[in-house]
């Protein structure tokens, strides 16, 4: 453990329709044992020592699992680990590094103010057919379905999206498509997800694509995903969306009629 | 018209009959709302965890009309998503003799004999059906080879009852319910309001009618009526400020309703879980949880001498105290968590702690890395290793894991009856922000399934019995006079926080707060140090009415003000907390009085005079709380000192 000097270059943007603009921060006295927020708590301690409002940013857990933290740090998101922001450790950095810090650039999410953004669309997409209807209380026993242990995993592996954002933010494209592949992936694996497949294939890649870029696979969102999540999710998705027009008889390419 | 209620001795409405039955019955007896009309009902639930948002999906399911709101970006951000290893059900499926009756009893004991049998049976009866659920919605819990679902041990259990997803139970289970929720909102049955947290709750003839709550986007204060309000707002944890808790976790919402009459009930019992990553300096904001699940395969150790520095590689076998193992060999490691914490710190007040600043035991792995593989242990605790080295820096495979007790749950919080109704009629709570269920001391992998019990398949079926009363009455009218006033006090509130300007932050006052209660009312408690919290508490309080420093307006986001709101009911919640231990003279679960101790060092319990509920009451800021007892009948269990020698 040791004590370094940091200077944050931090977006501030006072609302959705400020037009915002960089501060530049020297932050002294740094624990290389502090976590990246834990840094930017202490900034802000000092902040409003002096009067500065603090800066907003969106976190919670500190553990890498509710997905609520996630900026760009010198353009990557999350920054250079493949952590989340909140479990990127200042051990990660030198002593007299410079640290640009912004919230996740993306048309889908727009800034709400300085750090935070709004990724309300990620809720939309899981709510166009992220999810199997099962009705409580009429579930048949657990056991009944056995599901093979490597699709157990498999979809497990899906599952572990955190919906933090990051593939969209680090993609050249902003596309959505290692979100929605994911959870897609999650569900279509899955025995008890077979009943609605392909309705939900087709409803999430639509609704996906209203708020998102086009993907064009260059795999920047599985380098930023902290979850690792695999780029296999999206071809699947690819191949289950032209599948899923052929079963409903529409024509692919013809979106909307 | 007040916006407040008084309440009398709580009446729980236990229903009649035999402890296996009462369920069943009680489901025939409740007036039930016709399916087509239950559309003419506007239910409020706040709070989106497990609880919230299993209870919003369902009441949606039902054809009720919902109100859910999340003071998070997004509905599956709830603190839920943490819970790492597990969730218990009475299926038996391993066929090592499990059953309801035996989930019931060592809940019941976990918990000190200090709960309500009709409770705790109907959660182990409706345990099974949980597991159905979550599978059904295509929650990945770990599978055998047969492709059937695999169950582990946990602590304070003899039988394998608990199923997991990895190391992340709690997020699959909440992304099962809030992808049920998702559906209700595309189905329009439930509005999701996120980014709104609720300030107050309103309270009109005798029942309460709505909340008032806060966009936190633009600052608006609103007004939500409704017939009925649910809140599943989770635990008061950070009152210690560094906890396993998020950092927005806060009692708020139940505390506001505690003021306008709901009946606080225990607040003193608290959880401290034993595996957590020790503090390595003043920085630091929370704690991580390891999860129990990891005492299935580590064995926790210290060096025998105090004052060892050595690296633990360096320890010899022969001078390693397995502390847990020596004194209890019946459960080794898998003791309950308050008497795991509590060895901990014991070890570690003798001066035998490890790590940098010694304030840590080990859990070590590599018996189990020896014997297994190291394959298979990363298979089991993957995600839990990688956490573990990526905050300390550390590899767990090669070298002992570093632990030391923190805040973690609450087994206190609001008074509810059988239907999880507050003392105020038509204000319900559940999951970790009601009291029952888990008496003093909450079981590993019990958490996941009171709240998803509670949200599934309790509320659901006892709201009905409430509401039918009130079928063809409008929603109540947010524009009334009781609103106008509860709103004012809230704008009020906030107004005044700002206005201070004072010199500390709101963080500052948070962790001094943080520091009295964890050294006072953390895991022993003394007459002494419970006295002295309660002179520096209200000290430290008056300062913060003075002194806070809270920047901006309350116009558009502002996260301090968020904080500041919260930690001035943290404050009131600290007081409570404090005379709630000092008014419980014996030793039970999580709540340890030094001065009531068996001489082996255990608690010890006077169930003479305190085998009951203490339910407090608010009898307004500036009058001492009123202290109402629920006495608790043992009909079905034999209370014995809980032994796991």
């Amino acid at each position: 453990m040791s004590e370094i000097t940091v200077t944050v270059k931090v977006w501030r943007q006072q609302g959705p329709d400020d037009e915002g603009g960089f501060e530049v921060h020297e932050v002294g006295g740094v624990s290389t044992d502090m976590s990246f927020l834990e840094m930017l708590d202490l900034l802000n301690e000092r902040l409003t020592d002096s009067d500065v409002e603090p800066i907003a940013f969106d976190h919670d857990c500190r553990e890498g699992i509710c997905g609520s933290c996630g900026v760009m740090i010198n353009g990557r998101a999350h920054g250079p680990e493949d952590t989340t922001a909140c479990q990127l450790h200042m051990r990660s950095f030198g002593d007299g590094d410079t640290l640009v810090v912004e919230p996740w650039r993306a048309g889908g999410f727009p800034v709400i103010r300085d750090l935070v953004v709004d990724r309300s669309a990620f809720d939309l997409i899981v709510e166009s057919g992220g999810f199997i209807s099962v009705n409580t209380g009429s579930a048949p026993d657990a056991n009944l379905t056995p599901v093979p242990q490597t699709v157990a995993e498999e979809a497990f592996n899906a599952a572990a999206c955190i919906g933090c954002g990051a593939c969209v933010a680090a993609c050249p494209n902003s596309a959505a498509q290692l979100f929605t592949a994911a959870k897609l992936a999650h569900l279509n694996l899955l025995p008890q997800g077979q009943a609605e497949h392909w309705r939900r294939t087709e409803a999430m890649v639509e609704t996906m694509e209203q708020f998102f870029g086009s993907c064009t696979f260059h795999g920047e969102c599985h380098e930023a995903c902290p979850k690792d999540i695999s780029l296999d999710f999206i071809t699947d998705m690819n191949h289950d969306y032209l599948l899923a027009k052929v079963k409903n008889r529409k024509l692919a390419g013809q979106l909307y009629p | 018209m007040t916006a407040t209620i008084d309440t009398g001795v709580p009446d729980a409405a236990i229903p009649p009959g035999p402890l296996a039955e009462k369920w069943e019955n009680h489901k025939f007896s409740v007036k039930l709302v016709n399916p087509n009309n239950k559309r003419r009902f506007t239910i409020i639930v706040v709070g989106t965890g497990l609880a919230g948002a299993s209870a919003a999906a369902s009441l949606g399911e039902l054809g009720y009309r919902v109100k859910a709101f999340t003071f998070h970006d997004s509905a599956r951000r709830a603190h839920s998503i943490a819970a790492q290893g597990g969730i218990n059900a009475a299926k038996n499926y391993k066929n090592d003799g499990d059953s309801v009756f035996r989930l019931f009893y060592d809940t019941i004991k976990g918990g000190d004999y200090r709960s309500r049998e009709a409770n705790v049976y109907r959660l182990a009866e409706v345990s099974g059906n949980i597991i159905d659920q979550a599978t059904a919605q295509g929650v990945p819990f770990a599978r055998e080879y047969g492709g059937l679902l695999d169950n582990r041990s946990f602590g304070g259990a003899q039988v394998s009852r608990t199923f997991y997803a990895r190391g992340q139970t709690g997020q699959q289970l909440l992304l099962g319910a809030y992808q049920a929720l998702a559906r209700q909102v595309a189905a329009g049955t439930v509005e999701l309001i996120c980014r709104n947290e609720m300030l107050d709750v309103v309270v009109d003839d005798g029942r309460a009618v709505g909340i008032v709550s806060r966009d936190l986007l633009t600052g608006e204060v609103q007004r939500h009526g409704g017939h009925a309000v649910v809140l599943a707002t989770g635990g008061y944890g950070n009152v210690y400020y560094l906890s396993t808790n998020a950092m927005n976790c806060n009692v708020t919402a139940i505390w506001r309703a505690h003021r306008r009459g709901a009946l606080f009930a225990n607040p003193c019992y608290t959880q401290i879980h034993p595996t957590c990553i020790p503090p390595s300096e003043e920085f630091q904001s929370k704690l991580t949880l390891m999860s129990e699940s990891l005492r299935n395969d580590g064995r926790i150790w210290a060096p025998q001498q105090a004052g060892d520095t050595r690296p633990p590689d360096q320890v010899p076998e022969a001078e390693r105290d397995h502390f847990l193992e020596r004194k209890y060999p019946a459960f080794g490691n898998l003791v309950p968590r308050d008497v795991a914490s509590r060895n901990a710190k014991k070890v570690v007040d003798e001066g035998r702690g490890v790590g940098p600043l010694r304030n840590g035991v080990y859990l070590d792995f590599s018996d189990a890395i020896a014997r297994d593989g190291r394959e298979a242990i990363a298979a089991k605790y993957g995600n839990l290793f990688d956490m573990y080295h990526r905050i300390t820096d550390e590899d767990p495979y090669q070298a002992p894991m570093r632990i030391y007790p923190a805040s973690h749950y609450t087994m206190g919080g609001l008074w509810v009856d059988y239907n999880l109704m507050t003392s105020v009629p038509g204000l319900y709570a559940i999951g970790e922000a009601n009291f029952s269920d888990h008496g003093a001391n909450r079981l590993g992998a019990s958490a996941l399934m009171q709240g998803l019990a509670d949200g599934y398949f309790v509320l659901p079926y006892t709201i009905g019995d409430y509401l039918a009363g009130f079928l063809g009455d409008p929603v109540p009218d947010p524009a009334s006079r009781t609103f106008d006033q509860v709103e004012g006090e809230a704008t009020d509130r906030l107004q005044r926080l700002l206005s201070i300007k004072g010199t500390h932050s709101v963080e500052w006052f948070h962790r001094e707060l943080g520091k009295v209660v964890w050294d006072q009312v953390g895991m022993e408690r003394s007459r002494e140090g419970l006295e002295k919290a309660l002179q520096e508490i209200p000290a430290l309080e008056e300062q913060f009415a003075k002194d806070v420093k809270v920047l901006g307006t309350d116009r558009g986001l502002n996260q301090a003000l968020e904080q500041a709101n919260r930690v001035a009911d943290f404050f009131e919640l600290a007081k409570l907390l404090a005379r709630d231990a000092l008014e419980r003279e014996e030793s039970c679960g999580g709540h340890f009085r030094v001065e009531h101790q068996t001489p082996e060092g255990e608690a010890q319990r006077d169930d003479e005079r305190f085998a009951h509920v203490a339910a407090w009451r608010w009898n307004g800021p500036d009058r001492p709380h009123g202290r109402l007892v629920e006495d608790l009948d043992f009909e079905n269990v034999q209370m014995t000192q809980r032994s796991y020698k």
